[in-house]
């Protein structure tokens, strides 16, 4: 079991959720299962390529996943993932 | 340790700045040496506003000799509730000038250039050489990325950090080991997925919170002291008070600063983030009334639906009697709708409720119509017993 933390802005996707626990072996399998729970996190997640997109970095505990297997790394028990998406908001 | 390259001209202190800053003085940290280090310090404070209201007031308190500030806005009522180097008193006023007075009042020795323009990729590279480092208080991803691309080409460090209803991010980017900003987000989101400040609110510490996280560091690097957070986001959580640090690395392929850099100047950032060239906003697409035919058509009893698709907090504030049937909500509860009635949708101040109009047109409703300025057109131009917010 790992838990996703799910960032403010895309809060109103998960019925206002800030984490979400996931049955997953991979990183892969974990953001499918979530989205497949919340679908409209989807498009703020994934191009329509079915991607990942380039402004979301998905962490495993504190690394970021680009930088060990990406997708395939592999989630222990406990494990934390953390959506990171670019936000801009500071002199508004 | 991350440390400035260059070495400063001594700086000499008066005997008032001794006793002035005697709190720093005495303290290994920074004792005389770290104080002259200050004053020879030459910091870029972008904007006035939320990050950089707490970022110069600190800054100037503590002694750092030359302060830059670039923002060409004016004072708004709404920014009070976080931008609090500026006053009622000064609504209407530049925010420059407003700052300028604070914080000459805090600390005279301050050597403070105000420069009213709009930071772009024709003044960028000129402007950031005279400083030393550059703190970036803005509140758009043209501007953000700008900045980072201008800190890498000309060598200075990049104190970063932004904010979104009560979730802020802190780091140091640009340094000359460390990754910058396009190493954590190589691609901005396409304009209208991330609503800014104005749409989705934020709470008023919070920027004072992070600001002060951005003085610090400013500071630090100065000093040379401490850890920085170069290499390190810093997230911070203000409803749950909890602060988290995930690892930053300096991505190899970064076009800006890697192995194989493929900028080399500055871009147009407004293209980069996908605004030059965007459609027409959906608001002017829409069929819509205004204000004033609605209140007609009420007058006259003419049977008509109001479909509110703000938040119920909204409601609270005013409202026009209206349907409740927030926006996000829509897909899932649009059986509630009866098509064959005219249906006029409203939000705030008409974007949300475009959306809903599209979204309606697009399933088959035919009679539906956007109020254009919202409710809060209905407050200025109909009733203006209603508040505003």
């Amino acid at each position: 079991m790992a838990q996703v933390q799910i960032p403010s802005p895309l809060r109103q996707y998960t019925q206002k959720q800030a984490s979400v626990n996931v049955s997953a072996k991979t990183v892969g399998d974990a953001l499918s299962g979530l989205v497949a729970r919340h679908p409209e996190l989807k498009r703020h997640l994934y191009s329509e390529d079915g991607k990942l997109r380039a402004f979301v970095n998905v962490y495993v505990n504190d690394e970021d996943m680009r930088y060990l297997e990406k997708e395939a790394t592999a989630l222990q028990e406990g494990d934390t993932i953390s959506i990171v998406p670019s936000i801009a908001g500071g002199g508004c | 340790m991350t440390t400035l390259t260059e070495t400063k001209p001594e700086a000499v202190l008066s005997n008032d700045e001794i006793l002035r800053y005697s709190r720093h003085l005495i303290m290994p940290e920074v004792g005389m040496e770290g104080q002259q280090k200050l004053k020879a310090a030459r910091v870029l404070c972008i904007g006035a506003g939320g990050l950089g209201s707490p970022l110069a007031l600190y800054l100037t308190a503590a002694g750092v000799g030359t302060l830059g500030i670039v923002d060409f806005d004016v004072v708004d009522y709404t920014n009070l509730q976080r931008q609090i180097i500026h006053t009622t008193a000064d609504v209407g006023r530049k925010k420059l000038d407003s700052a300028a007075e604070k914080l000459k009042a805090i600390n005279p020795f301050l050597n403070l250039r105000t420069l009213e323009t709009r930071l772009t990729s024709a003044n960028a590279l000129e402007l950031f050489r005279e400083f030393d480092i550059v703190a970036d208080g803005t509140d758009n991803f043209p501007t953000r990325y700008l900045v980072n691309d201008a800190c890498v080409l000309t060598g200075k460090p990049n104190v970063y950090g932004s904010i979104f209803r009560f979730e802020g991010q802190a780091s140091v980017f640009a340094t000359q080991e460390g990754p910058c900003y396009r190493c954590l987000y190589p691609e901005p989101p396409p304009p209208g997925l991330v609503p800014s400040c104005a749409e989705g609110g934020v709470l008023g510490i919070l920027p004072g919170l992070v600001g002060v996280i951005q003085a610090t560091e400013t500071i630090k690097l100065i000093l040379g002291q401490g850890d920085s957070l170069a290499g390190r986001l810093l997230l911070v959580d203000a409803l749950g008070m909890k602060f988290r640090e995930l690892k930053l690395r300096k991505n190899p392929d970064c076009p800006v600063c890697g192995k194989n850099r493929t900028i080399t100047r500055l871009i147009d950032y407004e293209e980069f983030c996908g605004i030059r060239g965007q459609e027409a906003p959906v608001e002017d697409v829409v069929p819509a009334i205004s204000v004033e035919e609605l209140k007609k058509k009420l007058d006259a009893k003419a049977d008509i639906f109001i479909l509110d698709v703000r938040e119920p907090h909204e409601y609270q504030i005013c409202n026009l009697n209206g349907y409740l049937l927030p926006l996000n909500d829509l897909p899932k509860r649009v059986n509630e709708l009866d098509s064959s009635r005219e249906i006029i949708a409203h939000c705030k101040m008409g974007g949300r409720s475009a959306k809903a109009v599209q979204f309606l047109r697009q399933a088959g409703f035919k009679k539906v119509y956007n109020l254009t300025g919202g409710i809060t057109a209905w407050a200025e131009k109909v009733d203006p017993g209603m508040p505003k917010y």
